[in-house]
């Protein structure tokens, strides 16, 4: 059994207008996502701002109440926990939130907020919590005299750290890093990345690992799960998502990259897509992509896609949520459409006219 | 020979603050040719936005001060002119698209107002034409309905969109050089590839030289023509693209390549991140920047600046390290990109 199983979790806000605060639409956040995440994995979750990854995450820790869907963590159903169960359960499963400015309280010392969580949940004595605190201190990589300063004393990455400890402070299983580097600099996001690593081994921590930098994801995460506007469009183990996506949203999303190394970047044919995300607000009807993909056919604008295997040799776990998904049968692109289906040909050929 | 259009030479901006001087940008030198881009990188705090600012002479006087150097625009000291010409100089002859696009735009104001308030101000147009102007090249940088879009307000467009009213407005006065400061930054990667085509396509239409100011190196790796590596205020590597990118001498440049997740490659290698922390501008050594993160110091480092060693075509580098000495320590790198592809 997969230690979180989220299944078409929903979260709506409503759009209040007027005096009388009436409801007169929801902005779909989060529009029916179903994720497992093993114990002891990394599952990256991507997409660009406003897709709903946050929101998805909250929902799952319970920071915010899901509209629909369950989520069940080691058995435990979040979103029916009682009062007592759900301190049980903010004790595994933890946050890093992306801004190491906002996300520390400025009048406390690096020491008591790292053991607040300890103190909430009344753990240990005074002098163990002193002792905790200490080596927490060094896991993250700081020091005790670092325990004495204020948050503002601290360099973004330094910042960082400090709420990597107090995540850890409770001994989580489970924690959701929404983006917790995308704030620091290059050289100093790269010693996040390797603690977050090192911890995973030392410690046999779960990650969900948000980001919409698709190289730090890759990097990091065993699985990837490609989210557009409250939607998993696509979902496989990381090397393969990279290498042979299937939908036209990840297909374009991983051309974006530029990538560091100049004569790559010379010899690279690139997807850009046009216009921008539609609103949450009112998506699309159909597939939520339609409007900006390049395949999209008169069947895409009634009916989104369920996400589920296209089978090919991609294995189990590559699911996709298009009709028109790329195939790979023989390992190359080219083959798709010769050894595609009976069934699928129609499409294919219909593909390659709207590509010309 | 491609027409030189920029050549800043020994350029030091400091600012005089009450706790002390800040050297943002200390001795930095680089040229730049018509349809040429540079490509300035470094982390925050490396001196990258205020070269650019005082180059366009924008930097807040007090506590900011050019304190020495030249910047010569085709032959005119920019230093030097009085405000009025640079007035001139600016839109005319060099303009700057910024980071920010939602704080960059005045939100009272219309977009066509704001594009048409730089066409009327630096060329003899009349309000009617200098409208239409803006249609147009809103159409130019790829907004939809641009004759509609022009009558908006900034809240009304994406954050996308923001940025190619900014380009727009850049361009107006057909500059010959554009200074792009992190231009995609704020943006999702799908708009920036967008913006990146927008920029590369401008550059081609009005034959400009730009200037790209990012700490992203995979934009610098499809945009530059050549390369300048910031760090504390200094540059410590200088050189064409491919020069630094296969080729790079300095230990910082090692550093920010080795940091960076590839997308690209298919084995997992454990990044190598620049240890410590960024330095205190306040406290800087006088020599260089770089020494106590570095990891290959000399007693030399701390004390004194390396003078500019020519390592290749074009390329330069500042580093006490004997480049027999620094080849072999590049050797050992185990994620240097010219090892890895």
């Amino acid at each position: 059994m997969s230690l979180l199983e989220i299944s078409g979790l929903k979260k709506h806000f409503p759009i209040k207008t007027g005096v009388l605060r009436r409801t007169t639409g929801h902005v779909y956040a989060v529009d029916g996502v179903s994720l497992a995440i093993e114990q002891g994995e990394t599952l990256g979750l991507v997409g660009e701002s406003g897709c709903g990854k946050s929101t998805a995450a909250r929902c799952v820790l319970r920071l915010l109440e899901a509209t629909g869907g369950t989520v069940t963590y080691d058995g435990i159903d979040v979103m029916q926990a009682s009062r007592s169960q759900m301190q049980r359960l903010r004790r595994d499963m933890q946050i890093v939130f992306q801004d190491p400015y906002s996300s520390l309280n400025p009048r406390m010392r690096v020491r008591d907020i790292i053991a607040e969580p300890l103190r909430i949940h009344q753990i240990g004595t005074e002098d163990e919590r002193k002792r905790r605190v200490m080596s927490l201190l060094e896991t993250v990589g700081l020091n005790a005299e670092h325990g004495e300063r204020y948050p503002h004393e601290f360099s973004g990455g330094q910042r960082q750290r400090v709420g990597v400890a107090r995540a850890l402070a409770l001994n989580p299983h489970f924690i959701v890093c929404d983006e917790p580097v995308s704030a620091l600099d290059v050289s100093i996001r790269a010693q996040m990345i390797n603690l977050l690593d090192d911890l995973q081994d030392e410690l046999g921590l779960t990650y969900l690992f948000i980001a919409h930098d698709l190289s730090v994801v890759k990097h990091i995460s065993d699985r990837v799960a490609v989210m557009y506007l409250g939607k998993i469009v696509e979902i496989a183990g990381s090397d393969v998502l990279y290498d042979r996506p299937q939908h036209p949203y990840t297909e374009a999303l991983l051309s974006a990259v530029p990538i560091p190394d100049p004569r790559t970047e010379r010899s690279r044919q690139r997807i850009i897509l046009e216009g921008d995300v539609p609103s949450p607000a009112d998506p699309p009807s159909g597939c939520v992509f339609h409007p900006r993909c390049p395949r999209a056919q008169e069947v895409c604008t009634t009916a989104m896609p369920p996400l589920e295997s296209t089978g090919g040799d991609a294995g189990e776990g590559h699911l996709v949520a298009c009709c028109f998904a790329t195939r790979y049968p023989g390992g190359a692109p080219d083959a798709a459409a010769a050894d595609a289906p009976p069934d699928d040909t129609s499409s294919a050929g219909r593909r390659d006219a709207s590509s010309a | 020979m491609a027409e030189r259009l920029l050549e800043v030479s020994g350029l030091s901006t400091h600012f005089f603050t009450h706790a002390g001087v800040v050297k943002a940008v200390n001795g930095v030198s680089f040229t730049l040719d018509r349809q040429e881009t540079l490509g300035i990188v470094g982390e925050s705090g490396s001196g990258k936005t205020v070269t650019a600012l005082s180059v366009m002479r924008l930097v807040p006087d007090p506590p900011g001060k050019i304190v020495a150097g030249t910047i010569d625009l085709r032959g005119r000291d920019l230093p030097a002119i009085s405000e009025e010409e640079m007035r001139q100089v600016r839109g005319n002859d060099i303009a700057m698209i910024f980071q920010d696009p939602m704080t960059s735009l005045n939100p009272v104001y219309r977009v066509g107002d704001q594009i048409a308030e730089a066409v009327m101000l630096h060329q003899d147009k009349g309000k009617k034409e200098a409208w239409s102007m803006a249609a147009e090249l809103l159409r130019r940088v790829g907004i939809p309905d641009a004759k509609h879009r022009v009558t908006q307000y900034p809240h009304e467009f994406s954050g996308g969109m923001r940025q190619r009213a900014m380009i727009a407005m850049a361009i107006s006065c057909n500059p010959d050089i554009l200074i792009a400061d992190e231009p995609t930054t704020a943006l999702d990667v799908t708009i920036q590839a967008q913006i990146i085509e927008v920029v590369i396509e401008m550059q081609q239409q009005y034959h400009s030289g730009v200037i790209l100011i990012t700490h992203d190196l995979g934009v610098v790796a499809e945009m530059s023509d050549k390369v300048m590596v910031m760090y504390g205020g200094r540059t410590v590597e200088y050189g064409p693209v491919d020069e630094i990118f296969y080729n790079a001498h300095h230990p910082y440049t090692w550093g920010l390549l080795g940091s960076l997740p590839r997308l690209d490659l298919a084995e997992k290698t454990r990044l190598t991140p620049i240890r410590g922390n960024p330095p205190d501008l306040m406290l800087l050594p006088e020599g260089c920047p770089f020494s106590g993160r570095c990891g290959y110091e000399r007693p030399q480092c701390r004390d004194a600046w390396p003078q500019l060693e020519i390592v290749g075509p074009e390329h330069g580098v500042h580093c006490h390290i004997p480049v027999d000495e620094r080849l072999a320590r590049r050797a050992e790198l185990p994620r240097f990109p010219a090892q890895v592809s």
